[in-house]
């Protein structure tokens, strides 16, 4: 009997992980049902009963959309900016050299310091937190994309331009399919940055997005509502970067 | 697939430079000549005497300490238990498998999500910054800590074994010196966001820091001022990350 759980449960991991995952939530429950002061940690129980009232809460539903709907803008934005800035810088080897340290000084730069001059150009609306979203994903992109195209053999383009291809062919031809793991790799990392720069300008000043919801439900002690929504909040995210995720692993499997 | 560096050469430094020159002086006309609103955009002039107002009174001073006071105990934190527990995970491949998806789950959440929850749990003061510092900290440095240890070619290990080499030795001679460069890699990635998230927490609620006094000018609306402090706070943060690197590769070269 020990014997076959013992190797049923070296042959599946996961079933190990998922009993480490229950019992913190169990100590997390003990603790906060008979030693710490509700007003300042909820059990997980009453959390996942507090889901539906959470929801329910006039204003959640809507703030959850525009904060998706200011994902989904920065993140298209940092990839179209990512890809077409990657690409001419990357592609020209001087533009490479000269552009790209300053892109990764760029990139390096703690960029919450320059947040409030984020809200005071574009308000404190949707528009101040996607553009905040777009420069914290943007350079990810780029780098990532002129990664893959420093990373072209040179010979593969030789070979194409002397057997007579256009411009557009070899950038067809050669340069796409060869971008594309790191094309996706970059997705990925633009992903994780521009939920960030969002979930950072949101939490910074919000009049209807989530932040708004975080901050009323800090400032009224209510963590049971406030880890619901950082729980729906926290699915949201996950589901995001697994999609990019899943996009990269099934997109670079050619290789 | 990573950005490889490249030699500059003096057409791109002269590029660079040229960049930096011409980015000054559209800020200057844009400020002096085009009447862009001051509110939006200070004169470059007038920020660069404020640098030097803040540098000689030396006000920063008491939001430095608070700062870099949060950065260091977040920091020890994240490193103490990250490298620990990584090096416990790391020593069978069965708590490999069990942990290290766990850990690397969980790292792709945006923790910045839970700074409402640290708020209400720790407070507006140092502690929920340091909590959040070392909680986003922990993550690259247990997963980098687990790969490094993890991925030591067993053979040297059987070797040093055979050898007759006792724990210490094994660790000391053979794990150590194969595991540190992964190892540095990802406490220098720590340390970036630790000092990252603990600007932004101090940025999105707090009572005092670099980061709190930004937002504080630029509540004021302190325009010229607040550029100042953003690129005292933006030069301190690439000074202590200069620091980390030329630490990393003295490491490195110790291993």
């Amino acid at each position: 009997m020990t014997d076959a759980l013992r190797q049923f449960l070296s042959r599946h991991p996961g079933v190990v992980r998922l009993a480490v995952v229950v019992a913190i939530l169990i100590v997390w429950e003990i603790a906060a049902r008979f030693f710490i002061d509700p007003m300042f940690i909820a059990p997980p129980s009453r959390v996942i009963a507090s889901l539906g009232a959470v929801w329910d809460t006039s204003g959640v539903p809507a703030a959850l959309r525009i904060t998706l709907f200011e994902l989904a803008v920065a993140f298209a934005i940092s990839t179209i900016i990512g890809l077409t800035v990657g690409l001419a810088v990357g592609l020209q080897p001087f533009a490479r050299r000269s552009v790209m340290p300053i892109i990764l000084l760029l990139y390096g730069l703690p960029q919450i310091t320059i947040l409030p001059i984020f809200i005071l150009l574009f308000g404190i609306g949707p528009p101040s937190k996607i553009a905040f979203g777009v420069t914290h994903g943007t350079f990810a992109i780029i780098i990532a994309i002129v990664a893959g195209v420093q990373n072209l053999k040179p010979i593969l383009l030789t070979s194409a331009r002397s057997m007579g291809a256009s411009r557009w062919q070899i950038l067809r031809w050669v340069v796409f399919p060869h971008m594309i793991p790191s094309f996706f790799a970059g997705m990925r990392l633009g992903m994780s940055g521009v939920l960030l720069g969002v979930l950072l300008a949101e939490l910074y000043v919000s009049t209807q997005g989530i932040g708004h919801f975080t901050t009323m439900f800090t400032e009224t002690f209510d963590p049971t509502k406030l880890f619901g929504l950082i729980a729906m909040l926290a699915v949201m995210a996950i589901t995001l970067n697994e999609i990019v995720r899943r996009a990269e692993i099934r997109f670079s499997r050619w290789r | 697939m990573e950005f490889r560096k490249e030699r500059v050469g003096a057409g791109g430094r002269a590029v660079q430079i040229g960049f930096l020159l011409v980015l000054l002086a559209l800020w200057y006309l844009a400020t002096n000549r085009w009447g862009v609103n001051r509110l939006l955009l200070p004169n470059p002039i007038s920020v660069w005497h404020q640098l030097l107002d803040v540098l000689r009174t030396g006000e920063y001073l008491p939001d430095l300490r608070v700062t870099l006071t949060e950065l260091a105990a977040a920091f020890s934190l994240s490193l103490t238990f990250g490298t620990v527990i990584g090096f416990f995970v790391s020593r069978t491949g069965y708590t490999i498998r069990v942990f290290d998806p766990l850990f690397a789950g969980i790292y792709s959440i945006p923790i910045i999500l839970f700074l409402p929850l640290y708020v209400l749990f720790f407070g507006l003061g140092p502690a929920s910054k340091i909590a959040l510092g070392a909680t986003i900290s922990f993550f690259p440095i247990v997963l980098s800590t687990i790969a490094g240890f993890g991925n030591v070619d067993r053979t040297l290990v059987t070797a040093a074994r055979a050898m007759g080499a006792s724990n210490y030795h094994l660790f000391r001679y053979v794990l150590l010196p194969a595991a540190l460069p992964v190892i540095l890699g990802g406490i220098r990635m720590g340390f970036t966001v630790a000092l990252l998230s603990i600007i932004g927490s101090e940025t999105l609620a707090s009572l005092a820091g670099l980061g709190h006094h930004i937002v504080q000018l630029a509540e004021g609306m302190d325009m010229p001022r607040m550029f100042a402090y953003i690129v005292f706070v933006v030069a301190i943060a690439a000074l202590l990350n200069g620091i980390v690197s030329f630490l990393e590769a003295r490491g490195r070269r110790w291993a």
